[in-house]
């Protein structure tokens, strides 16, 4: 079946269709990593957005039960050079293809993927809709025009949990695959702004007493949990758009020690009294070269941001740590005085190099005291065995 | 970090010949290093002995040593030039090994000079099989399972905890004796038993056997600042058993998921870090198991290698080039990516196209060698091609293979029984069976079973034979050509598909196929190969085709070249045709033209993205070069350097109106065409053997009954000596004859007469259309009959007189003049007394271009190329023949120890794989060197067993003679002997082998043999003189089958005097010189 891509600057693709039919709108970003298709589609942090994968051959290694960074997939629309419907994997339980009819993902395969990347990298990320079947080219485009751009959207909240829920699962295992148990190390409050869960598994896979709140938690009701730090997620949209959670953070970043990452860390800034804007197509790959400014060492890490901190509104109190050695942009950031700090880059991976990963070790070690808690009790215990809803 | 100050002089140490397993990847790695540390201002000291290279140009280093590979020369070299630092990873297993014995024997402390890139301890742990395994434990890397044995009830524990299939390796035993693959507990007990009683130590290591897993590698990088990237990941085509080689490969690894992928680049960050590869490159390969992902390592090179060279031209990143400043003290964020330019290096590559790398054979050269890819390489060359799917690289890259297919033809017919075996058991042709099998109704799932290739890379190959199904029924009742649709042309182009192949399909001409494509406006587009997936904007052009909508690369209004370069490495066609390319473009960039390559072999300097303006790594045939051209629109294109590959284009291309340069094509086809090139000879007066041609056994009996037995017969359709024989008997003719019919009924035969002792002449000139002037008059060393390419050589010519030379030129003058040549020729010559025979005129770059321009000091190539375009010899200033001083010898290299069975007898086929060059004062000792540097070092004393046939008794007596005088002993079998012994000479005798043992073999293989002449004439002596040549093979005993060649060590031998080793750099026999 006939597929169609229109962007709001009135540029058509043209290719076949896969997965869902209909038509969808969002966001045209490009992923350029080789590996992962399975994760990004389930990262919260793609709500609202349509993902170009660099990688041309997708679907390659179809759909298994393991490889989920929340209970559905996020992503609206599929942008591939050829999707691949018969699978070969060891784990694979199912084509992509069928995943995303079964979720509403519209796939379209077979244009030219890197005029559209390159279209996006000198023209910027935009909105456009993608329609299957046969379609008025020019409406699509007014459409697509018509729809608002992600600033001043809070999305966030559409995408987090509706109640507070434990979370016990550790990271996967090639010879073991999830493992459960809870930890008795230091409670921790994570902010769901669109969590991805290997998060959750990298913190309570070091011992970490997990409780997910929902974006709109108080900050009094943080307290009352009696938790040892706070954990500020990823997400998509406009961190600025995120006022109220803005405002907790910066209640509670002054009590306890918090990390941030990707929108938590752009929610942090925010909450630490900088500026974010939005980037020209933002960062979304597994092959981003971190630099941490006081060693020196390079960290290869996975990213997926459209927007990012304005380094030169940052207060005294709080320093840049960490440069994208691409472009210059922050990438992460420390509080000079508090144990506050948090990253624009994924240490949880998934998809992408582990490089990262001491960053949860370093939380760990900011945390000095141990509730015991309490107050977490009596909520719902969730693992990779029982998924939280996605809402 | 910024670069050392400490170090001010490093020695790179380069990989020697082209040999199966280490080709012209090293020259590429090499190159890049000597022009990376020169760039920084370092002093660089190299040494090679592969004169066919880039990086032994004079200019590549600053001082050049064109030495034997051997540790004796290397520890001479560091006493002459002192050098502060080794750079010992860029020249493949043969420099390592090196610097390890060099390091052994103390020289490196005793002069204080320091490893860079790797040291000793990571490159032992990584080479030896028990330290890299107590390694690997360490930091919790699974191995494949395994355990020793010193009895059958040890054997049978250890099996139990195993489980078979299981490998039984039975220690110390030569050359893998006794290896054995069991997978019942029958075979187990009886092949333990077998190996424990070939060990001489009773020991025998029982493996898990992983042969069928899933086969990946990566390319790791690594900082002194301890910063890790990894460049690509690569996945085999070909299921574990085969050697990575000799693998179908593609790159990125399609099978993965990310948790897989990071599992191994985990691994990988470990291992290097555990291995202790300070800074730079190192290749990791891993095996995974497809039931269950569990996940093995295999092996770890602490060095670029031919994977990183193939991952350097797939992703764009220069392994190579970054390892030199990186082992020089620079971090990779230090060092920009040359593409981007504003990104630094330290970053993993990402690519949006898929990369495939299909390995080239030459089974048909050796007779009697199996055509069955094992874990030991056998591959000669490799061609890489990229697409945007999988399905076009694939048939992208097996259209570059040049091995006359443009896809998936059907293969040779075999019988029913045999049909499976062909997809059970990996050959050469195994990719072609496969798609004949889906042609069959065979399944994926049984093609699985039969072949442990991914299902996703059958599925691939499945789907294009359904394509090929549906195009062929356009090609049958639907109305060819004209009735198919736009749309399923199109994604018949998007799939990869050849123009030709689609001809074949739709049952009409290639160009019927093109004119209705161009029509439609189905025309490749190109993009960028650009280490980010267009992430960032990239300023090098390097460019691949394929069929889609946006063309990234539009061509520039500038004065552009093309030049074709050669494609695959092959016996016959190899590295010597790079170098010309390459030079070709560094020459005409220096006039101020554009310069624009196109070539498909991933091993090579002239793929590197910054030899030339524009790179099109694209595959070298009709329809890829002609939309090159079509859209760059050059002033010329230039085929006369890259072998046989874009001469067999010139005629079509110029039909097409491509303006060709240099020679015209009329005047290649002048000499290429026999009929044609007999008339030239004819008009200028000169001599050709006599000949004749047949087409039936009873005209060939005519003709060699008219010319006289020996003659030389070959098919008139095949080039560089394929299918070429001497023969010597009616009988041997008729069989000849009988076959040649039945595999070619519509070509005649040509029958030449065969020169016997006649010595052969190579000559090498350069013309600029008007004036022509000899680069170098080459007397090989074996008489004529030996491929040119096969024979060892000397420069200037060592015995022919001044007359002869003289005639010889004038002779070559004159050929030059009457075909206009412009640019190359290369002229063989027969000598027999004072006659001189033109045995072939090639108007074209030969083999011998890199060799003859180190020995005179004259960068032939580039004069070439610079003629071509327009300029004169006078202008270029070359206007006379530079005779050298000092003396060159090229000596051939060849792959016989890898094909078990093959007789090493040299003929008119050319057989060797690569090259050396010795350069000394004097002839003998520049042949002593060749020989030593291709792995024949003379000996210095010992015995020398020889055994010739009755006619070349007379001219072996001189050569016995001088063997004893230099020292030998002198054994031989009964003839010679008696003969020997009647001149006065001490000579013991020994039997021939079917006079009953103690024989030569059994004295060879012995050890009592140092050095073995022996020469052969009928069948028979060839037959039974088999075993004793594979006897010195196996046992390296230099051996010499002529008399010529005998003569020759013997003079070397006589004249290497006092032991010690004398090196001498390039730069010094060139006084500065080069141009």
């Amino acid at each position: 079946m006939k597929a169609t891509l229109a962007l709001a600057d009135g540029r058509i693709f043209r290719g076949r269709g896969f997965g869902a039919e209909g038509k969808i709108g969002g966001e045209v970003v490009f992923n350029t990593s080789l590996t992962g298709y399975q994760e990004i589609l389930t990262d919260p942090s793609y709500d609202g957005q349509i993902v170009v994968m660099t990688y041309p051959e997708i679907g390659n290694v179809g759909i298994n039960r393991e490889d989920v960074e929340a209970a559905r997939p996020f992503v609206r629309g599929f942008v591939v050079k050829e999707y691949w419907n018969r699978p070969s994997n060891w784990r694979s339980e199912r084509s992509l293809g069928d995943y995303m009819c079964e979720h509403g993902i519209v796939g379209i395969e077979w244009l030219d993927t890197r005029a559209l990347v390159r279209h996006i990298r000198d023209h910027g990320a935009q909105q456009a809709i993608m329609a299957t079947g046969e379609v008025d080219e020019a409406a699509l485009v007014h459409e697509a025009a018509m729809r608002p751009s992600l600033v001043g959207q809070d999305l966030a909240s559409g995408v987090s949990t509706a109640k507070p829920y434990r979370w016990i699962g550790g990271t996967w295992a090639l010879d073991r695959g999830f493992v459960e148990g809870a930890g008795d190390g230091p409670l921790v409050a994570a902010f769901d702004y669109g969590l991805k869960l290997n998060i959750a598994r990298s913190l309570a896979a070091r011992g970490c007493r997990v409780v997910v709140v929902p974006a709109g938690t108080s900050a009094a009701d943080v307290r009352a949990l009696g938790v040892d730090g706070l954990f500020l997620s990823n997400g998509p949209g406009d961190p600025d758009a995120v006022r109220g959670a803005v405002e907790v953070v910066g209640e509670l970043a002054r009590e306890m020690p918090t990390f941030g990452i990707c929108l938590g860390h752009q929610i942090l800034a925010l909450a630490l009294g900088a500026r974010t804007f939005k980037m020209k197509f933002g960062h979304h790959g597994g092959n981003q070269p971190v630099m941490d400014l006081r060693s020196g060492e390079v960290a290869i890490t996975s990213q997926n941001h459209g927007f990012a901190v304005d380094p030169d509104s940052l207060p005294h109190d709080v320093q840049v740590t960490h440069v994208n050695l691409n472009d210059r942009t922050v990438e992460g950031l420390a509080h000079r005085e508090l144990p506050v700090f948090s990253v624009q880059y994924h240490p949880e991976a998934s998809p992408g190099p582990h490089d990262a990963e001491p960053l949860f070790q370093r939380f760990l070690d900011s945390m000095q005291t141990r509730s015991s808690g309490g107050n977490e009790r009596s909520l719902r215990v969730c693992s990779d065995r029982n998924l939280p809803e996605a809402s | 970090m910024p670069k050392r100050e400490d170090i001010k002089s490093i020695l790179i140490v380069g990989a020697g010949p082209i040999v199966i397993g280490q080709a012209c990847e090293f020259d590429y790695s090499g190159t890049q290093a000597c022009k990376a540390l020169k760039e920084e201002g370092y002093k660089v000291i190299l040494v090679n002995s592969n004169p066919a290279t880039i990086m032994t140009d004079p200019e590549f280093a600053d001082r050049t040593y064109i030495e034997p590979m051997t540790a004796e020369t290397l520890a001479a070299i560091i006493e002459a030039e002192r050098p502060d630092a080794l750079l010992p990873t860029m020249g493949g297993q043969t420099a390592l090994n090196l610097t390890l014995e060099v390091a052994a024997a103390g020289v490196l402390d005793k002069f204080g000079v320091q490893l860079i890139g790797a040291n000793i301890e990571a490159i032992k742990k990584a080479e030896d099989r028990n330290l890299f395994k107590a390694a690997m434990a360490r930091i919790g890397i699974d191995l494949p399972r395994s355990g020793y044995v010193g009895s059958m009830e040890e054997g049978r524990t250890v099996v139990a905890d195993l489980g078979l299939p299981v490998i039984i390796r039975p220690s110390r035993t030569l050359g893998g004796m006794g290896a054995n693959i069991a997978k019942t507990e029958e075979e187990y007990e009886r092949y333990l038993q077998w190996a424990l009683e070939l060990s001489p130590i009773h020991e025998v290591l029982v493996e898990e056997s992983i042969e069928g897993w899933k086969e990946f590698e990566l390319e790791v990088m690594r900082d002194r600042k301890d910063n890790v990237v990894i460049i690509c990941s690569i996945e085999n085509f070909d299921a574990l058993g085969v050697h990575t080689g000799d693998s179908i490969t593609v790159a990125p690894a399609q099978t993965l998921t990310d948790k897989e992928y990071q599992i191994m680049r985990d691994a990988s960050l470990a291992i290097i870090r555990e291995i202790g590869v300070d800074t730079g490159g190192s290749n990791i390969q891993f095996a995974v198991d497809p039931r269950n992902g569990r996940m093995v390592v295999i092996e770890m090179n602490p060095r670029v290698s031919r994977s990183s060279a193939l991952a350097s031209k797939a992703t764009g990143f220069p392994i190579a080039k970054i390892a030199a400043k990186l082992a020089v003290g620079f971090t990779l964020d230090e060092v920009r990516n040359d593409i981007t330019r504003e990104t630094p290096a330290s970053f993993e590559p990402t690519i949006d196209y898929v990369v495939t790398k299909i390995p080239r054979f030459t089974f048909e050269k050796f007779k009697g060698a199996e055509d069955k890819l094992t874990s030991q390489m056998r591959s000669v060359g490799e061609a890489m091609a990229i697409g945007r799917t999988f399905k076009e690289s694939l048939q992208k890259a097996m259209r570059s293979l040049e091995t006359g297919s443009y896809g998936f033809e059907s293969p040779e017919e075999v019988p029913e029984a045999e049909f499976e075996l062909k997809i059970s058991s990996a050959n050469s042709q195994r990719l072609w069976y496969l798609a004949e099998a889906f042609r069959r109704g065979y399944s994926v799932e049984k093609l699985y079973e039969l072949s442990r290739i991914d299902p996703w890379f059958l599925t691939n190959i499945e789907q294009i034979v359904e394509m090929e199904k549906e195009l062929a029924d356009y090609g049958g009742l639907l109305g060819g050509l004209g009735a198919l649709p736009g749309s399923d042309l199109r994604l018949a182009k998007q799939w990869g598909f050849a123009d030709r192949r689609l001809a074949t399909l739709l049952r009409t001409s290639e160009a019927a196929v093109r004119e209705r494509r161009i029509k439609d406006g189905i025309t490749p587009v190109y993009k960028m190969v650009d280490t980010c997936a267009a992430e960032f904007v990239a300023y090098t052009p390097y460019l691949y085709s394929t069929y889609e909508e946006e063309d990234e690369a539009p061509p520039s209004g500038r004065k552009k070249i093309v030049i074709l370069g050669g494609g695959p490495n092959r016996i016959g066609q190899g590295i010597e045709f790079d170098y010309c390319c390459v030079h070709a473009a560094f020459a005409l960039k220096e006039a101020g033209y554009e310069t624009i390559m196109v070539n498909c072999n991933p091993e090579t300097v002239s793929t590197d993205y910054d030899t030339s303006d524009r790179l099109y790594f694209e595959p070298l045939t009709l329809e890829d070069v002609l939309a090159i051209v079509r859209r760059e629109r050059p002033v010329g294109v230039i085929v006369q350097f890259g072998g046989q590959t874009p001469l067999k284009l010139a005629k079509a291309l110029e039909a097409e109106g491509v303006p060709i340069i240099g020679t015209p094509p009329d005047a290649i086809d002048r000499a290429e065409d026999r009929e044609r090139f007999v008339e030239v000879l004819n008009g200028l007066a000169l001599a050709q053997p006599p000949s004749g041609t047949a087409r039936t056994v009873a005209q060939a009996e005519d003709v060699a009954r008219r010319l006289g037995l020996p003659v030389l017969v070959r098919p008139s359709y095949v080039l560089g000596g394929r299918a070429m024989e001497i023969v010597h008997e009616f009988e041997h003719l008729r069989r000849y004859m009988q076959n040649a019919i039945k595999s070619s009924p519509e070509h005649p035969v040509l029958i030449d007469k065969f020169l016997d002792h006649a010595t052969e002449v190579d000559v090498d000139a350069i013309s600029d259309g008007k004036s022509v002037v000899i680069a170098g008059i080459m007397e090989h060393i074996e008489q004529a009959g030996v491929h040119s390419g096969d024979s060892a050589c000397s420069l200037p010519a060592w015995s022919l007189s001044q007359e002869l030379q003289d005639e010889i030129r004038r002779q070559t003058v004159a050929m030059a003049r009457e075909l206009g040549v412009c640019g190359l020729m290369n002229v063989q010559f027969a000598v027999v007394g004072e006659k001189i025979y033109v045995l072939e005129v090639n108007p074209r770059a030969s083999r011998t271009v890199p060799f003859v321009s180190k020995a005179i000091a004259v960068p032939l190539a580039k004069l070439a190329a610079r003629a071509m375009a327009g300029e004169s010899l006078e202008s270029l200033g070359f206007t006379e023949e530079r005779i050298p001083a000092y003396t060159s010898v090229k000596e051939a290299v060849f792959p016989f120890l890898k094909f078990p069975g093959v007789d090493t007898l040299l003929g008119p086929e050319m057989k060797s794989t690569g090259e050396v060059m010795g350069i000394d004062r004097r002839f003998g000792l520049a042949f002593a060197k060749a020989e030593e540097a291709a792995g024949n070092r003379l000996p210095d004393g010992g015995t020398a067993l020889v055994s010739v046939r009755p006619e070349d008794r007379e001219r072996i007596g001189r050569v016995a003679r001088r063997l004893a005088e230099a020292g030998m002993k002198l054994i031989a079998t009964t003839g010679t002997a008696e003969y020997l012994g009647s001149l006065g000479l001490d000579c013991a005798q020994v039997n021939k082998v079917y006079e009953g043992s103690p024989h030569t073999v059994d004295a060879i293989r012995g050890g009592h043999v140092q050095l073995v002449i022996h020469t052969v004439g009928d069948a028979k002596s060839v037959q039974d003189s088999f075993s004793m040549r594979r006897a010195a093979l196996e046992t390296a005993t230099p051996y010499f089958t002529t008399i010529a060649g005998a003569a020759a060590a013997a003079e070397g031998m006589l004249l290497r005097t006092d032991g010690g080793v004398r090196v001498t750099a390039l730069q010094d026999f060139h006084a500065g010189k080069w141009n």
